[in-house]
């Protein structure tokens, strides 16, 4: 399968800190790829440098085969490149549909049609996609006034509006109530499958990811550790080593 | 529905005050024509600082901007600009009513449509700035303006421009110049309140909501920044224009770039009403004009200290403004739901 | 406006005078420019009424000389004892609801006191131009540079003033707990720091330093009722270009500033000397801009 991101020889320091050293590794197309790693090994870091919002030092990353390790926020989410932050956000100050309109996808917008209204196939959609992640009824609400795991839900409903390639997503279940993350998991997949949407998710809960993922790849202390299904995760000795923290 | 019926009646209400107020109150009149110049300020200020997050402290520029070239081009139809300001209005325009209207609509509009190459290329320049850099950079553009002009021979430097004199009885000049801004202010209110429904009303909201946000989501920032910038400086040119030959006379400091009589108090207007709303600019601006010519009357000398505290006050004890603070206590009537949708709750999947 | 700059050419001793009265000028404005570091950085507040406390000190030395009929050194302590009391008035009435609000508000409030505090002026001294005259005389620099003795007593002034808030941060427990809550104020705070004692100390030793500099300034220089703005451009222009918490930066852009000022009002003519310096605030701006442009992280 073709791979959509490719990471090559990536390295990041912050200060005297090295965050990424060397990293490699390719994001299939049309998969779900994870990514684990023991507090601090560099997986958001990864992300950020990805898409765009620092610089790397050395190393190549390439989108459907451009190099895009130059280029700034803005310009990769216009190639089709979105990511949700750990940390969601969402316009508080707004209500749900509201924060789904924000996101139709801008990159193809002509500079007359921004002008327009809001179309009837948007606000569908929109409520069609707010009913996928289950916050239909509080469509109306202030998106501020839902709890953490509902924005976490709508962020990614916002993401999913933009109809990117392919989808970053940095911890989709921290904070999200547990009898939750089954169905979770399930839209997710559904992303997947249904939208065609690539994803690449930072995840903690290992049941998730290994639920979740086709291939897995880890980091441990800046370095990537082990790639492979998520049966060959699991059984790896140095990824469990890592999260025990055995050295 | 009753609603959409009462807002027409709101709006027929303010439309015939406006038509009558000048024939009634005539020994008002000139207070009334500012008091639509003080509506467009605070209309064009909110569109950028309001809806936008973008708080500038110079939009007062393109006043200035549009004053300036109006003139320029009215003058210029008929004489050398540059031997008629010298003479220091020793020169005597001599125009018919046909030459005058004709000037006066030509310097409109290449001061509207000046003052938005002007946005345009200062764009680049502040819109790299972000909160309080922005906030000095603009107040920065607007005092380098007022400065430069005032030292540019070309348009009189600090003794300014005589412009001509409105053809025909003064009364019809001054409603000619009350209905000149009324429409003005009219056209620019719903020319606003159109855009505020638009896409584009929503990506300016969320470029102030949060920026960053925006920008990874795709939106060109950039692009709506100078475009509501510029469609702030293309009415607050044609109210440049306007005043210039309103006022008949103009020079950098006290009339053009008003920092402290005009430029400032845009920004206030648009925080006493309450920012980022429809109305909050305009009743602003209507409160401040009263609180300004109220002073003006009864602290004559201390007007300026009054407005000085005003300003104060204003932001740092109720910045929410008037709309902000009634949007807070009765969020229903704003559109604002607080409940969740059960009745719909359980809508089969699409 | 050319042949000025030619004049610079043919008489190069021209340069040296300008240069001097530039940096000696500068040596004042690194004062109010300081303060304003100063406030920026421990209670995030942009001050826009600086340049108005300076001309305030101004006033303070002219009513000391005018009125009183003494030399208006005398108002040095004075100035610095009366303005300390005005910020901390000021704090209790205005600054201390501003800080912790967004970036715009304290910018607006203290532009709203600038106006205030001009008006007022205006009303109780009128809109002339003054000067408070230290009775010192001018002396000549290699023999062919006339200098005058006022500006380098003040230049020495703002230096040993200078010198004193440096050793007063380092070594006093105010101090101390003004850079610990510049640092982190919820930590100062727990730590049993009282956090608006400071910030209204913070606030009223700035507001003393620009008195002090405002009497240095009407005594080399003029005051008017109106040229607090000036005075704040002028204190934006250093820290931007010098950045927060960097004081030889501070110096050395202060100095900067005071000698182009002197050569651009010389150049162009001193009608443009109020443009120049707004003109430098722009440029600062956008060079600052550019610098941050570079990296690929997004702009604050």
């Amino acid at each position: 399968m073709a791979a959509m991101i490719e990471v090559r020889n990536v390295s990041k320091a912050f200060g005297g800190v090295q965050a990424n050293r060397s990293i490699s590794l390719d994001v299939a197309k049309g998969k779900i790829t994870g990514l684990i790693g023991p507090n601090g090994s560099g997986k958001t870091t990864l992300f950020n440098s990805i898409v765009g919002y620092h610089p790397i030092d050395e190393g190549s990353i390439k989108f459907e085969g451009k190099e895009i390790s130059k280029l700034r926020v803005p310009q990769i989410a216009r190639l089709g490149m979105l990511r949700t932050f750990q940390q969601t956000r969402i316009y508080g100050k707004m209500n749900c549909i509201k924060n789904m309109l924000i996101s139709v996808p801008h990159r193809s917008m002509g500079l007359i049609e921004i002008f327009g209204d809001h179309s009837a196939q948007e606000l569908e959609k929109a409520e069609h996609l707010l009913e996928f992640v289950g916050l239909y009824a509080k469509r109306k609400l202030q998106a501020g006034d839902l709890s953490f795991g509902q924005q976490k839900l709508l962020e990614f409903a916002m993401a999913l509006m933009n109809q990117p390639q392919i989808l970053l997503l940095d911890e989709p279940t921290a904070g999200i109530n547990p009898t939750l993350i089954n169905g979770l998991i399930d839209r997710l997949k559904r992303a997947n499958t249904e939208f065609g949407i690539t994803l690449f998710v930072i995840e903690h809960n290992m049941r998730v990811i290994m639920n979740l993922a086709e291939n897995i790849y880890c980091l441990a202390h800046s370095e990537l550790l082990a790639e492979g299904s998520p049966e060959t995760i699991q059984k790896d000795k140095r990824v469990i080593d890592a999260y025990l923290g055995a050295h | 529905m009753s609603t959409s019926r009462r807002t027409l009646g709101l709006y027929g209400g303010i439309a015939i005050a406006s038509l009558v107020a000048p024939f009634v109150f005539d020994s008002y009149i000139s207070q009334l024509t500012v008091l639509w110049v003080m509506v467009l300020f605070a209309i064009t200020w909110d569109a950028m600082g309001g809806q936008m997050g973008y708080n500038s402290l110079g939009n007062i520029f393109f006043f200035g901007a549009g004053m300036y070239i109006s003139a320029v081009v009215q003058i210029g139809l008929h004489y050398d600009v540059a031997e008629y300001t010298a003479a220091y209005g020793a020169i005597k325009v001599d125009f018919t009513p046909a030459q005058y209207h004709v000037g006066l609509v030509l310097g409109t509009i290449v001061a509207a449509l000046g003052s938005v190459a002007l946005a345009v290329a200062l764009s680049w320049v502040v819109f790299g700035l972000r909160g309080p850099y922005f906030a000095i950079g603009t107040l920065g553009v607007a005092l380098a303006a007022g400065e430069l002009v005032g030292a540019w021979e070309y348009v009189g430097a600090g003794s300014g421009i005589s412009l001509p004199v409105f053809p025909g009885e003064p009364e019809v000049g001054e409603r000619f110049f009350y209905f000149a801004f009324f429409i003005a202010a009219v056209l620019s209110f719903f020319f606003f309140r159109w855009l505020y429904g638009t896409r584009f009303g929503l990506a300016i909201n969320a470029i102030r909501d949060d920026e960053e946000k925006a920008e990874a989501m795709g939106i060109r920032t950039m692009r709506y920044k100078t475009i509501t910038w510029s469609l702030s400086a293309f009415f607050l040119g044609i109210c440049g224009s306007l005043f210039g030959n309103y006022n008949i006379f103009i020079e950098p400091l006290e009339v053009a770039f008003a920092t402290v009589v005009f430029g400032i108090p845009m920004v206030v207007m648009a925080l006493l009403g309450g920012k980022g709303t429809l109305w909050g600019p305009v009743i602003g601006a209507v409160l401040y004009h009263v609180i300004k010519e109220a002073t003006w009357k009864y602290f004559l000398g201390w007007q300026w200290v009054a407005l000085g505290l005003l300003i104060v006050v204003t932001v740092v004890f109720f910045q929410q403004g008037i709309m902000g603070w009634a949007q807070d206590k009765w969020p229903e009537l704003f559109g604002i739901e607080v409940e969740e949708d059960s009745a719909e709750g359980d809508r089969e999947a699409a | 406006m050319l042949s000025n700059f030619q004049l610079l050419f043919d008489f190069p001793v021209l340069n040296i005078e300008l240069l001097l009265n530039g940096l000696m000028i500068g040596g004042i404005f690194a004062l109010a420019a300081y303060g304003l570091a100063l406030v920026w950085g421990v209670m995030n507040v942009k001050n826009l009424a600086q340049g108005d406390f300076v001309i305030m000190g101004g006033y303070i030395a002219f009513v000391v000389y005018k009125e009183l009929g003494i030399n208006p050194l005398w108002a040095l302590p004075v100035a610095g004892i009366v303005m300390f009391g005005f910020g901390w008035l000021l704090y209790g009435l205005v600054i201390r609801w501003v800080i912790g609000r967004d970036l715009f508000t304290s910018l607006l409030a203290t532009f709203g006191m600038a106006i205030v505090i001009q008006q007022l002026l205006n009303l109780i001294f009128g809109p002339d131009v003054q000067t408070a005259d230290s009775g010192l005389g001018t002396q000549l620099f290699l023999d062919s540079v006339p200098v005058q003795e006022i500006r380098v007593l003040s230049l020495a002034i703002a230096g040993i003033l200078a010198l004193m808030v440096i050793l007063f941060m380092k070594n006093s427990r105010m101090g101390q707990a003004i850079r610990a809550t510049a640092q982190d104020p919820r930590a100062a705070k727990i730590m049993g720091i009282d956090t608006d004692r400071v910030y209204a100390f913070t606030y009223s030793l700035n507001a003393a330093i620009c008195g002090v500099a405002g009497v240095l300034i009407s005594m080399i220089w003029v005051i008017q009722p109106f040229y607090g703005i000036g005075h704040s451009i002028r204190s934006f222009v250093i820290v931007v270009a010098a950045g927060l918490g960097n004081l030889p930066g501070v110096i050395i852009s202060a100095l900067g500033l005071g000698a182009l000022e002197q050569y651009g009002g010389f150049g162009f003519g001193t009608e443009f000397q109020q443009a120049i310096v707004v003109g430098l605030l722009i440029l600062v701006l956008i060079v600052r801009q550019i610098m941050q442009a570079r990296h690929r992280q997004v702009v604050q």
